[in-house]
C-alpha cells in the first residue's frame, strides 16, 4: 500500500515536471488606464495599444505605415474609388470560437455606424452601405471616394468583433471583449491591470510567442521604468526622453525609438469669435515672425534630448508627405524684427494658453525667451486640460498650445484642422483655395496625385500659419534585454506577434 | 449605557440633511468646471453626429436641477450611475476600490499610531531633553518631506536597487494576503510617517497638560513607579485628543491619498477622483465624494463613541 502511494506521488511529480516549460507572462507598463474596451466606443491611446493583441483589424499598418493585410488578405477599388472590395482570411475565429465570416464584419461595421454609443461614425462617414459578397468576400459602397478608409479601417474602426457577443453584451461589449486578435481578455481591474493570453485557434499563432500578457496603468514615467529597472515589469511605453540616457547606459535594458505621425502646434485664433480680433490672429505678418524668432532644433534637443524631430508641416521632414519645397525654417531674429516692423509693431503682445504639464510648460517658456529677442511680450497661460480645450474649441483664447496624436492617413493630420467647415479646426481658418486643395486629396486614390495636392496646400498653409508647427515627438519604449523581436512603429503601437521573451 | 443606541439613532439622522447638502454643493460645483464631459469622454473626436447622441443619453442637456432629481432618485434605488469614461456603474467602482483604501488607511493609520504615540510619550516625559529634541526633528522631518519625494526614494532604494518590495502595483489581500501586504508596505509608511509627525506633537502636547495636572502630582507622592503613572494614571486621559485627531486623519485618509496613489499606483479612491475629474467623469465624482463625506461621518461618530467609553464622566451627558 505504502509502495502504490509513493509510486504514484513519484508518478505524479513526474508529470508535473515534465509539463512544457513554465508559461511566458509578459508585463508591460503603460501610461494610461485605458477606457472601455469596446473598439465601436473606446478613444484612448492606450485603448489602441491592448486591442494592437486583442482585435485584429480588416488590415494593418506597417511600420512604414503602409496599409497591409490582417483579416483581409486582399482588397480592390473600382467604380471610380466609390467601392472598396475586400477578401477575408479563410479559418479564422473569435475568442468565443465563432467563425469570421462576411456577415460578421457586415455586422461589425453596421454596429460602428449606428450604435447610438459609436465614437467611430464619423471615422466611417463616407461608407453608404456595406453587404457580404460571398462568405468571405466584403463590399463597401461609398457616399464619395474615400482614400481614407484603408487606413480607418487599419484602427479601431475595422476591428472586427463576434456578432455573438456584441449582440449579447450590447453596448456593455467591453465588460468582456470578443475579438479575433492574438489574445484573448481574461480579467480587468479599473487603474491596475488588464490581463490576456494566448488564444490557441489564432489565425497565426505560430508566430505568437507569449502565453499572457498584463497591462498595467502607472502614470509616473520615473515609477515606469523604476518598475521595469526592478523586474515588476518587462516592457514600458512612453519613457521620458530625460531618462533616455539611463537606459542606453544600463546593460539590463534595451532602448527603442521613432518619430511619430502626429505634431506639436501653436494655434492662432484667426476668426474663431472675438478674440481673433488680437494682432496675431489679424495679420500673417506677425505669425511668420513668430515662426522665424523661434530655434525650433534647439528646443527639440533642450526639451526632449534631441529625441524630437523640428517641424513646421503637419506631417514629421521623415514622413514621405513632408513638402520638402517648404524646409523647417532656421531661427532669423533680424527677419523677424523686420516682419513685425512692417506690420506697424515695436513689441507685440500675445497671451497664449497652455496645458499645466511639466514638458509643455517648460517647452513653451524657452519659447517665449526666444521670441522676447525678437519682439513678442508673451504671457503664458497656464490651464488644465480639459479646460483648454473647452475654451479652444469656444474660441476664449489668443493663441492655444495643443498637440495631435496623428493619423496613418495624412488626411487624418491636416483636412479637419484648416477646412474652412472641419471638425478640430478652433482656429477657424477658412481659406476656398485650401478646401479645394484637401477635398480633392481626399477623393483621389492615386498617391502620386494627392501628394501634388498636399504639397500645393502646405506651401498656402506655410505662409499663412494659422497653426505654427513646432516638431514631433519619438516614441519610446524601453524592455529588458530577454525581451526581443520588438519593432517600432510610428504609430506607437506594442505589437505582440513575433515577440518573444527569452528566460 | 442604555442611550447609546439611542444616541447613535439620533447621530446618524441628523446625517441625512448633512449629506443632502453636500450633494448639492458637489453637484452644483462640477457643473461650474468648465470643459464639458462628453468632449472629455470623446478625445480626439468632435463630430457633432458623435457627440450629440451621447449628450442625449447621458441627459446632459437637461437643465441642472433635474439632473440632480434624477441623479438623486437613482441614488435613493441605490444606483448611483454609469461612469461615462469606462460605462462601469459606479457602484461597482467604489466596491473594487473602498477596500483597497481601507487596507492602504488601515496600514498607514498602524504605522502613525505605532511611531506617532510612543514618540510623543516619550517626548513628553523627557520634556526638553535631547530625546525630546530628537522626536521633534523626526516629527517635523516626517511632515516637511514631500510623500512623493519620499516615495520615489523609496522605490530606487528597496525595489530597484535592494530588489526587496515590488516597486508598486496592487493585490488584494484576499487573493494573495503576502503580496498584498508587500505591495502595500512601502506606501502605507510613507503615508504613516506624514501622519506620525501630527500624532506624535498632539500626544506630546496632550501627556504634557495631563502630566502637570495634581491628580498626577498626588499619584507620584502616593510612591506609584513612574511606568505606573505614566501609562495607566497619564495616558488613558492623554488619549482623548489623540482618538479624535487619529480618526479625522483615518477620515482624510479615506478621501484618498491622490500622490501616494499615483506614485504606488494603488488603484483606490484618491486616483479614482482624480481621473474622474479630469475626465468629467460626473457620475464618479459625486459617487465618491458622497461615500467620503459618509466615511467622515461615521468615523467622527465612532471617534465620540470612543470617547464616552474612554471617559465615563461624558456618559451622564448623553
Amino acid at each position: 500500500m505504502n509502495q502504490i502511494l509513493r509510486l504514484t506521488t513519484a508518478l505524479a511529480f513526474g508529470v508535473l515536471t515534465a509539463l512544457p516549460a513554465a508559461a511566458v507572462d509578459l508585463k508591460v507598463g503603460l501610461q494610461d488606464d485605458a477606457d472601455v474596451l469596446d473598439p465601436a466606443q473606446s478613444r484612448s491611446f492606450v485603448g489602441r495599444i491592448v486591442y494592437t493583441a486583442m482585435c485584429d483589424k480588416l488590415v494593418d499598418v506597417s511600420p512604414d505605415l503602409k496599409i497591409i493585410p490582417q483579416l483581409a488578405t486582399d482588397w480592390a477599388w473600382s467604380e471610380g474609388g466609390k467601392v472598396l472590395t475586400m477578401k477575408l482570411r479563410e479559418g479564422v475565429k473569435f475568442h468565443d470560437d465563432t467563425p469570421l465570416d462576411a456577415a460578421a464584419v457586415v455586422t461589425t461595421i453596421e454596429r460602428n455606424l449606428t450604435m447610438a454609443e459609436s465614437r467611430r461614425k464619423s471615422e466611417l462617414a463616407s461608407v453608404e452601405k456595406v453587404e457580404a459578397a460571398g462568405p468571405l468576400k466584403v463590399k463597401f459602397t461609398l457616399k464619395q471616394p474615400d482614400a481614407t478608409l484603408l487606413a480607418q479601417l487599419s484602427d479601431r474602426a475595422g476591428m472586427i468583433v463576434s456578432p455573438k457577443a456584441a449582440k449579447e453584451l450590447g453596448a456593455n461589449f467591453g465588460s468582456k471583449p470578443v475579438c479575433a486578435g492574438p489574445f484573448k481578455f481574461v480579467e480587468r481591474v479599473q487603474q491596475d491591470r488588464i490581463v490576456l493570453e494566448k488564444f490557441k485557434d489564432y489565425w497565426n499563432k505560430d508566430n505568437v510567442f507569449i502565453d499572457k500578457v498584463t497591462y498595467t496603468p502607472i502614470p509616473d514615467s520615473t515609477v515606469r521604468l523604476a518598475n521595469l529597472q526592478s523586474g515588476d515589469l518587462d516592457f514600458i511605453e512612453r519613457l521620458a526622453p530625460t531618462d533616455a540616457a539611463a537606459v542606453k547606459g544600463d546593460s539590463k535594458l534595451t532602448y527603442a525609438d521613432v518619430v511619430n505621425i502626429g505634431n506639436m502646434s501653436i494655434y492662432v485664433n484667426v476668426g474663431n469669435g472675438a478674440r481673433a480680433n488680437n494682432p496675431m490672429g489679424k495679420d500673417k505678418r506677425l505669425r511668420q515672425a513668430f515662426s522665424l524668432a523661434m530655434d525650433r532644433e534647439a528646443l527639440m534637443q533642450i526639451v526632449f534630448e534631441g529625441t524630437a524631430l523640428a517641424g513646421n508641416q503637419p506631417f514629421p521632414p521623415s514622413s514621405a508627405w513632408f513638402n520638402k519645397s517648404v524646409p523647417v525654417p532656421q531661427r532669423d531674429v533680424a527677419k523677424a524684427k523686420a516682419l513685425i516692423k512692417e506690420a506697424g509693431f515695436d513689441r507685440v503682445p500675445v497671451e497664449i494658453q497652455i496645458p499645466n504639464n511639466p514638458v509643455v510648460q517648460q517647452t513653451m517658456q524657452i519659447i517665449q525667451s526666444m521670441v522676447a529677442e525678437a519682439g513678442f511680450d508673451v504671457t503664458l497661460k497656464s490651464t488644465e486640460f480639459a479646460t483648454l480645450l473647452d475654451e479652444q474649441t469656444r474660441g476664449n483664447y489668443q493663441l492655444s498650445r495643443s498637440d495631435w496624436s496623428g493619423r496613418v492617413d495624412p488626411d487624418g493630420n491636416i483636412h479637419q484642422f484648416v477646412t474652412c467647415k472641419g471638425g478640430l479646426n478652433d482656429t477657424k481658418y477658412c481659406n476656398a483655395e485650401v478646401d479645394k486643395l484637401l477635398n480633392e486629396a481626399r477623393a483621389a486614390t492615386d498617391e502620386k496625385v494627392r501628394k501634388q495636392k498636399y504639397d500645393a496646400a502646405t506651401v498656402i498653409l506655410n505662409d499663412e500659419q494659422p497653426m505654427i508647427y513646432l516638431g514631433h515627438q519619438s516614441w519610446i519604449w524601453a524592455m529588458k534585454k530577454n525581451v526581443t523581436g520588438f519593432t517600432p512603429s510610428p504609430d506607437g503601437m506594442i505589437r505582440l506577434v513575433g515577440l518573444k521573451k527569452g528566460s | 449605557m442604555v442611550q447609546m443606541p439611542v444616541y447613535i439613532g439620533k447621530r446618524l439622522l441628523v446625517a441625512i440633511p448633512t449629506l443632502l447638502i453636500i450633494s448639492i454643493f458637489v453637484f452644483s460645483l462640477q457643473k461650474l468646471l468648465p470643459g464639458d464631459p462628453i468632449m472629455a469622454m470623446a478625445g480626439e473626436e468632435r463630430d457633432p453626429a458623435v457627440l450629440e447622441p451621447l449628450r442625449e443619453k447621458y441627459h446632459l442637456n437637461d437643465p441642472i436641477p433635474v439632473q440632480y432629481v434624477r441623479w438623486l432618485g437613482g441614488v435613493a434605488q441605490g444606483d448611483l450611475g454609469v461612469s461615462l469614461r469606462t460605462n462601469q456603474p459606479v457602484l461597482e467602482l467604489i466596491g473594487q476600490k473602498l477596500p483597497v483604501t481601507i487596507q492602504l488607511a488601515v496600514m498607514s493609520m498602524f504605522f502613525a499610531v505605532i511611531i506617532g504615540v510612543p514618540m510623543g510619550i516619550l517626548a513628553a516625559v523627557k520634556k526638553n531633553t535631547i530625546l525630546d529634541y530628537i522626536a521633534n526633528l523626526v516629527a517635523l522631518s516626517g511632515l516637511s518631506v514631500p510623500n512623493f519625494w519620499l516615495g520615489i526614494m523609496l522605490i530606487l532604494l528597496i525595489s530597484v536597487n535592494l530588489g526587496w518590495l515590488p516597486a508598486s502595483g496592487f493585490e488584494s489581500i484576499f487573493v494573495d494576503p503576502v503580496r498584498s501586504i508587500q505591495t502595500m508596505l512601502m506606501p502605507s509608511f510613507v503615508l504613516g510617517t506624514g501622519l506620525a509627525a501630527t500624532l506624535m506633537r498632539h500626544t506630546r502636547s496632550a501627556m504634557l497638560g495631563v502630566l502637570s495636572s495634581d491628580y498626577i502630582r498626588t499619584a507620584r507622592a502616593k510612591g506609584l513607579s513612574p511606568r505606573e503613572v505614566i501609562l495607566s494614571h497619564s495616558f488613558r486621559n492623554a488619549l482623548l485628543p489623540v482618538v479624535t485627531l487619529s480618526a479625522l486623519l483615518f477620515g482624510e485618509l479615506l478621501a484618498g491619498a491622490v500622490l501616494t496613489e499615483q506614485i504606488f499606483t494603488i488603484p483606490g479612491f484618491g486616483k479614482l477622483i482624480v481621473d474622474a475629474v479630469f475626465n468629467r467623469d460626473y457620475a464618479v465624482v459625486q459617487g465618491v465624494v458622497m461615500c467620503t463625506a459618509v466615511g467622515f461621518l461615521v468615523m467622527n461618530l465612532a471617534a465620540d463613541i470612543l470617547y464616552v467609553l474612554l471617559n465615563p464622566r461624558l456618559r451622564a451627558t448623553l
